[in-house]
């Protein structure tokens, strides 16, 4: 019997067409990436059936189950606009390097007063400074007492002087209890700010209802 | 170095080893894979997604709206994630409306209340156009949602979800009245009795 010789392969494969892909998808996630932002609370939203993707340059007020309100602009040049205008108006004693970094930092949740000295901490030291919301004490639209009133004007008049007006976000934790969101949206509409976004996890929309007959109108 | 390489005979030639030209990509791979990995968990693909709510605002040039009470449905958050309704504003203290518990299950919570108010609405409005005055045409299911102090966010939140599943137009958010407390009360009395 002759023997069946088989033909000896090389175990080597080709990479090249791996590395290909590789790297195209690599340069996809490069490009579409944009990091999360670093969050300064741990916030579980609601649900919700809405779409609406959150706009572009946007206010973010985070609420955290105790209530406590942090301040987020997700516009950097008016953020700069806005951190020159508020240490120039109310003394702030800001370095230009100081305003550098709230301007690249994540969102804020303390007072005035306690801006300067969290903003010299190092990256890792903020993470753990002991925030206690931005203050809303009291419900009256003085500046003196409210200064998440002053936070919001400011952010505004900045986003105007920029040419690009901002919207309102609120994300606030499935806990917080009503009063406190209530507080902070009345105080928004007392300073004639009445279109909010509020921020919710999607969910799908439950089948037999309206809005899914709706949908179903809409995609056929 | 740099001197050019004069042929010589066949013997005297220096010989030289074929290389190949194939490098070994795995190495390269593998770091691209890593990348991908890195870029793929750090990364926010999707948008959050957002509820846009407009409030009533606080001008007093505004003129109220006028809320018929065959249209309306009153509906209380309570504390645990409860819901406590009522067809109409319950503003006639002669006549208390019938409150009901309920919940935000899917089925037979507060679901099933505003379809079986959006149906009421419009045989009604079938049955009495131009026949009982004050029924009109533009008439439509509307919603008074009244959030008590111990309600979460999370409750403001679904009842709103419940309006735009439902496909409510018409619906409002405003502060819960002393009566409306003392429906809430009285509802948990009636329950707590019973049991």
């Amino acid at each position: 019997m002759p023997k069946n010789k088989l033909p000896r392969k090389s175990t080597h494969i080709d990479m090249t067409a791996m590395c290909d892909v590789a790297f195209l998808l690599l340069t996809f996630f490069m490009l579409a990436t944009k990091f999360k932002p670093d969050e300064p609370v741990i916030v579980t939203t609601p649900s919700s059936i809405s779409q609406i993707p959150i706009p572009e340059n946007s206010i973010l007020l985070t609420m955290d189950p105790k209530g406590q309100v942090f301040f987020g602009y997700d516009n950097k040049d008016a953020k700069a606009v806005m951190i020159k205008d508020m240490n120039k108006s109310r003394n702030l004693g800001l370095t230009p390097a100081d305003e550098q970094e709230f301007v690249i930092g994540a969102s804020y949740g303390g007072s005035l007063s306690q801006l300067k000295d969290y903003l010299a901490l190092d990256p890792f030291e903020k993470k753990k400074f002991p925030f206690s919301g931005v203050p809303i004490n009291d419900s009256s639209s003085d500046l003196n007492y409210n200064e998440l009133v002053y936070w919001v004007q400011s952010a505004r008049s900045a986003g105007d002087n920029i040419g690009k007006t901002p919207r309102i976000s609120i994300k606030a934790d499935s806990k917080t209890p009503y009063p406190k969101v209530k507080k902070v949206l009345d105080i928004l509409v007392d300073n004639e700010i009445d279109r909010f976004n509020l921020i919710t996890s999607a969910e799908a929309i439950p089948s037999g209802t309206a809005a899914y007959a709706d949908q179903k109108g809409t995609d056929g | 170095m740099a001197d050019i390489e004069v042929k010589q005979g066949k013997k005297g030639g220096t010989k030289r080893k074929k290389l190949s030209t194939t490098v070994d990509l795995t190495p390269m791979v593998d770091l691209g894979f890593l990348l991908i990995t890195f870029f793929m968990f750090t990364t926010t693909m999707a948008k959050p997604k957002t509820m846009e709510i407009i409030m009533p605002s606080k001008k007093k040039t505004d003129k109220p709206n006028k809320v018929k009470d065959y249209t309306a449905m009153t509906v209380l958050l309570g504390k645990k994630n409860k819901v406590y309704y009522y067809y109409g504003i319950g503003s006639d203290p002669k006549n208390p409306p019938k409150i009901e518990l309920t919940d935000f299950k899917p089925q037979g919570g507060l679901r099933d209340a505003i379809i079986k108010l959006k149906k009421n609405v419009a045989e009604t409005k079938q049955r009495d156009l131009g026949v009982v005055p004050g029924v009109e045409a533009s008439d439509q299911a509307t919603i008074l949602i009244k959030p008590d102090t111990s309600s979460t966010y999370a409750d403001m939140v679904n009842a709103l979800d419940e309006m735009q599943i439902n496909g409510i137009e018409t619906y409002a958010l405003i502060d819960i009245t002393k009566e409306d407390r003392n429906f809430i009360k009285l509802k948990d009395n009636v329950q707590s009795g019973g049991e």
